[in-house]
């Protein structure tokens, strides 16, 4: 490999790093995405044109309609996008990735002579083409979750039995291959296809809050794959930025577990759905109490401080900019305004922040978990916006409860609590909420943007 | 088992870069505040489009008249560079609204 491309390679991946690293403080975020995006535009063009093989016009003609053709459909996705959907667009981006690995997996499979091949090189191919595979049709999978053209939670009987069968027949396939030096294009399409089979497998049954840690996972396995596809062409920027992404993605995926109080474990093997009980067994937690919009505008008009806690509900009917209306009538009225925000609350760990600040929230309203939870004794009204477990009490006295445990945001400390929802079907983890039945509660039944609409208008009238 | 340990001991470097990369990533992204977890993780996303690299290789290393491998490397490019573009991008669009309003 020519010096000039190492070299290019080199500072591909240092901006990698530097990027990564500046994305994690606000004030850099947006200058280290474009300095990684800079390193990964030097790799692609430098990878191109630096080598000494004797390349007909050709493929370079078709390698331009390629990179022309593809970004031209990610950019205009990327910009037409609307910013509640931002979750599942990088599920099916990162399944391109995979997918992307996989193919060029079994284009290497085809290319070498399998049979005088190194095993660890064959184990190589084929674990690219596995987790391509698997990150491909896992990605995809929670692409249709989220857009809600697959059914959220899928149960088929024996889940288990049949999601060990299918490890264990990616495994013995693939040693099989390896231990045997088989070249049989047989059997590596059927191990790509028990890969993508296995993907499927994963994220069925995971479904609602888990999605986001799923998505992370899925991010950081399409990381390892590219790894897998440097080491096979003994290529540093792969390698090195494959790794990053896999490890980076490992952290964040754990970080969000621990905010949500699941294990990894539990979260791929879907304890959380097993164990919410059947939904209505309303165990004589009292009398709920509903109440109006104008009721609600009335109070929170002549509050001193308002916290608004917005949550799934929010980003599903697309409420922000209404939100921030409302937000800001109260703050013309003197009222102090601030937003709680849970760091799982959305469909992303920041999903609410990147929403808010989308309909131009000011920054320094928006207060973390850890910073809200004392404030919420001098909250003269707290308004919940589509959050539920978020705000269950039942994390902190009931152990019997799955979300024992987890961090919540302690709403019921405050003089009143106004809780917006469409109906009273229990949240994602198939729970009840004391929290509604608590006498300080009142219910403000409603499709979020409509209902804070309703609020705006009210408060206007005042 | 043999075959691994010759491995290793001919990769060696590719081992000591593995397992450093490995810590970078882990230290580059601890302590993040979850204000920017989208973002990155978005952000993390468009870099492991860098299998694109491969696909390029691919490409480059392919003989005109095999169209499968030809067929499967150009798909494999257009998956990788959507991937790419559409990450960054769709990362900047994000970290555009965190901007600082006057």
């Amino acid at each position: 490999m020519s010096i000039i491309l190492s070299i290019i390679y080199l500072i591909a991946t240092v901006t990698f790093i530097v990027g990564l690293k500046k994305l994690g403080h606000p004030d850099s975020a947006k200058s280290g995405n474009l300095t990684a995006a800079a390193g990964m535009g030097l790799a692609i063009v430098g990878t191109i044109f630096i080598h000494d093989l004797q390349v007909p016009t050709i493929i370079y003609v078709l390698i331009g309609i390629a990179i022309l053709l593809g970004a031209i459909i990610g950019w205009f996705i990327a910009i037409k996008v609307e910013m509640t959907k931002m979750p599942e667009l990088v599920s099916l981006f990162n399944g391109f990735g995979g997918a992307s690995a996989a193919l060029i997996g079994i284009v290497e499979f085809g290319n070498s002579d399998i049979k005088t091949t190194s095993a660890t090189i064959v184990a190589t191919i084929l674990s690219a083409i596995v987790i391509g595979a698997i990150t491909f049709s896992g990605s995809l999978m929670a692409w249709g979750k989220l857009n809600g053209s697959v059914k959220s939670i899928i149960k088929i009987p024996q889940y288990n039995i049949i999601n060990n069968l299918v490890i264990i027949a990616i495994v013995v396939l693939a040693a099989f291959v390896v231990v045997e030096n088989i070249d049989s294009q047989i059997l590596l399409y059927s191990l790509l296809f028990a890969g993508l089979v296995y993907g499927v497998l994963f994220v069925m049954p995971i479904g609602g809050a888990d999605m986001p840690v799923v998505i992370s996972l899925l991010n950081s396995l399409t990381g390892i794959a590219a790894a897998i596809t440097g080491i096979l062409y003994d290529n540093m920027v792969m390698l090195v930025g494959g790794i990053l992404v896999g490890s980076a993605g490992i952290i964040l995926t754990v970080a969000m577990c621990k905010a949500m109080n699941r294990t990894l474990l539990s979260v791929i093997f879907g304890s959380f759905t097993a164990s919410a009980g059947p939904e209505g067994t309303n165990k004589a937690l009292g009398s709920i109490k509903s109440t109006t919009a104008s009721d609600t505008a009335i109070i929170m008009n002549y509050a001193t401080n308002v916290i608004i806690v917005p949550g799934y509900g929010l980003a599903v009917a697309q409420a922000q900019h209404v939100a921030h209306e409302l937000e800001e009538l109260l703050v013309a009225k003197g009222v102090n305004v601030k937003y709680a925000i849970h760091p799982v609350a959305g469909r992303m760990p920041g999903h609410m922040n990147v929403l808010l600040a989308e309909s131009n929230v000011d920054y320094s309203m928006l207060v973390e978990m850890e910073d809200i939870n004392p404030q919420f004794n001098n909250a003269d009204v707290v308004l919940v916006v589509g959050a539920n477990d978020v705000v269950n009490p039942a994390a902190h006295n009931d152990p019997s409860s799955p979300i024992y445990g987890m961090p919540i945001l302690d709403v019921e400390n405050a003089k009143h609590v106004v809780v917006n929802k469409r109906s009273m079907k229990a949240g994602y983890a198939g729970i009840e909420n004391e929290l509604f039945y608590n006498a300080k509660t009142s219910m403000l039944f409603g499709d979020a943007k409509s209902v804070l609409a309703d609020l705006v208008s009210e408060i206007k009238n005042m | 088992m043999k075959e691994l340990i010759e491995f290793i001991s001919n990769n060696l470097q590719i081992v000591y870069i593995i397992i450093l990369a490995i810590f970078v990533g882990i230290e580059v992204i601890k302590s993040i505040p979850a204000v920017l977890h989208t973002p990155l993780m978005s952000g993390a996303n468009a870099l492991s489009g860098v299998v694109i690299v491969g696909a390029i290789l691919v490409m480059l290393h392919s003989n005109p008249t095999d169209y499968l491998a030809l067929g499967l490397g150009f798909t494999a490019v257009v998956l990788g560079i959507l991937n790419v573009v559409g990450g960054f991008a769709v990362t900047n669009r994000m970290l555009e609204m965190f901007k600082k309003k006057k």
